[in-house]
């Protein structure tokens, strides 16, 4: 069984996490939601390194963005489906 | 200058052999599959004795007392996914050495402990003299008051009174600081001397005290272990160099452990105060009680009004998270501290709030310390509190190590474990191939742990990661 491209925590969660090295601008990824267990794919806009983040809906500029089914931040630019998700476009609310 | 010098040269050897990381890359995928198959005759056989007795008599299962899990047949011998009933998990023992106030170690330290930085030098001569003493040096212990004082003597005393060491000598620069370390680690029952260099000298300190630990070190030699149980041991946890995959795999790990150990009566503990900032609420849920909750939370603000607020030029984004946390795909504390949180479990509760390096005092269950989040400053502080072994899980590949509490590493970023495994304990990236799940990652966790405690050394231990880093609450007088 090939393992998942992305895994997504929560159901609820604006992001995914690519758990695999390689995963290429435009490549179709498999993604497993570990809260119900459920398969999902998607279309990656970007060249992710693995660890990073990948958004599961597009997001305006202002809006709360949530892992683990919690606030983890806010958008500070538009963010595509299946684009790169890390400090160029999500900041902290805190410090 | 000397000592630098010497410690890269040991640094560099370490490097050397380091390079053939193909064979030890391979030996390590060995251990970590060792790991499964339980092959340690130590005191915890039980997994594979069952398992085995499963697969040979199905009928004869029946009639044993406790049939605690189901075997599918195996083909092969690397099995990802051994099918395990959740409760089915059996409760381990392991041979540590009990000491006279009761408490349990896993090591058989003989320490040379420094008074202050002025007294490295002449610990240092005592540990080469000596071999199999162990000397810890570090930074501090002069003109310091008040609490920040009080944390360091705190620090020290535990770091003697940790049942992984049996037996300590105290070296200062003068009698009196040195005579209050002495008293306080005094109180275990565990031999103890201290040593003043005044009026002395280094050269005569030196030839004094070898002669004591030499002596120490050989009555350590010949304590023997004893069978103890899961409620004996003292488990602190950390993560460092955290990425998204230790929230998402290596820290639940810790958390699944940690459940297990909870309710068999183990006294484990959290930490890392500012790196629950953003889950804070949830962290205060988790108290026992609502007091609980508060008396956490009253100490998260402290941190941040004394500590975070009054110093800061920005917004921490690249201090915390941390250069090496943004690379491995964390953007932001909460999303940081949420991981974080991962490794206190599904449903385990803390007792209590401690202070830095404060001993739990409410007998078994889960403590939070307000500690720094430096993993060598916070393992510090918890090892001065006197737990024995140390799980700690990393994302990008954090080192560290600790001169008397064990560190044991666990990672799930397949590149960590991959660049790095000489530093990787155990293998949990199996997870995000839906190879392997928690549960079972948590059980091999146990089992790497209780093979720790029964004398298997750390990675950390081998390569010799002995970080003793004493947290300082302001400058000095």
């Amino acid at each position: 069984m090939a393992g998942p491209h992305y895994i997504v925590h929560d159901k609820t969660d604006s992001v995914g996490v690519v758990v695999v090295e390689g995963v290429k601008k435009g490549q179709m990824l498999t993604g497993w939601v570990m809260q119900g267990n459920k398969t999902v794919r998607m279309k990656c806009l970007n060249t992710i390194p693995i660890g990073h983040k990948i958004a599961l809906a597009p997001m305006k500029k202002g809006d709360t963005i949530l892992k683990y089914g919690h606030d983890i931040g806010k958008a500070v630019a538009a963010i595509k489906k299946g684009g790169h998700v890390h400090v160029q476009n999500l900041k902290t609310k805190r410090w | 200058m000397a000592r630098k010098a010497r410690k890269t040269t040991t640094k560099g050897k370490a490097a050397k052999q380091n390079k053939r990381t193909k064979a030890t890359r391979r030996l390590s995928a060995k251990s970590d599959r060792r790991a499964k198959s339980n092959r340690r005759t130590g005191a915890k056989p039980a997994k594979r004795a069952a398992s085995k007795t499963n697969r040979r008599t199905k009928a004869t299962r029946r009639t044993t007392a406790k049939p605690t899990r189901r075997v599918r047949p195996r083909r092969r011998a690397q099995v990802k996914r051994a099918p395990v009933r959740r409760s089915g998990t059996k409760k381990p023992t392991f041979m540590g050495w009990r000491r006279k106030n009761g408490r349990v170690g896993i090591r058989n330290h003989v320490i040379i402990l420094p008074l202050d930085d002025l007294s490295n030098a002449a610990s240092e001569s005592v540990a080469n003299n000596i071999k199999g003493t162990l000397a810890i040096p570090h930074s501090y212990g002069r003109l310091q008051f008040g609490e920040d004082l009080e944390l360091h003597f705190r620090t020290l005393i535990g770091t003697g009174s940790n049942p992984n060491v049996a037996a300590v000598i105290v070296i200062g620069i003068e009698p009196e600081w040195t005579g209050r370390v002495v008293r306080g680690i005094a109180k275990t029952g565990k031999p103890v001397t201290g040593f003043a260099i005044e009026k002395h000298g280094d050269i005569k300190t030196v030839a004094n005290v070898s002669r004591k630990a030499k002596e120490y070190l050989q009555w350590a030699s010949e304590l023997e272990r004893q069978k103890c149980q899961v409620k004996d041991l003292w488990v602190s946890v950390k993560c460092g160099e955290s990425d998204t995959t230790s929230g998402l795999a290596s820290n639940p790990t810790v958390g699944n452990f940690i459940d297990k150990f909870d309710a068999w009566g183990a006294t484990t503990c959290f930490g890392e105060t500012s790196e629950i900032t953003g889950a804070e609420l949830n962290c205060a849920a988790r108290g026992k009680t609502k007091k609980i909750g508060q008396k956490f939370l009253n100490t998260w603000q402290a941190y941040m009004d004394e500590v975070i607020e009054p110093h800061k030029t920005d917004d921490l984004s690249d201090s915390q998270p941390t250069k090496g946390n943004i690379e491995g795909g964390l953007t932001t504390i909460e999303e940081k501290a949420f991981g974080n949180l991962e490794k206190i479990g599904k449903k385990t509760r803390y007792i209590d709030v401690l202070g830095p390096a404060e001993a739990p005092k409410k007998g078994p269950g889960l403590y939070f310390m307000d500690s720094s989040s430096a993993a060598a400053e916070c393992v510090t502080l918890q090892a001065a509190a006197g737990f024995v072994v140390h799980l700690f899980p990393t994302g990008q590949g954090n080192i560290i190590g600790n001169p008397i509490e064990p560190v044991i590493k666990l990672s799930a970023n397949p590149r960590t474990v991959r660049t790095m495994g000489e530093h990787v304990d155990l293998d949990v990236s199996g997870i995000l191939r839906r190879e392997m799940t928690l549960n079972k990652a948590g059980e091999a966790l146990i089992d790497i742990t209780m093979r720790t405690c029964n004398g298997r050394l750390t990675a950390a231990e081998t390569l010799g990661h002995r970080e003793f880093v004493l947290t300082k609450l302001y400058r000095s007088a």
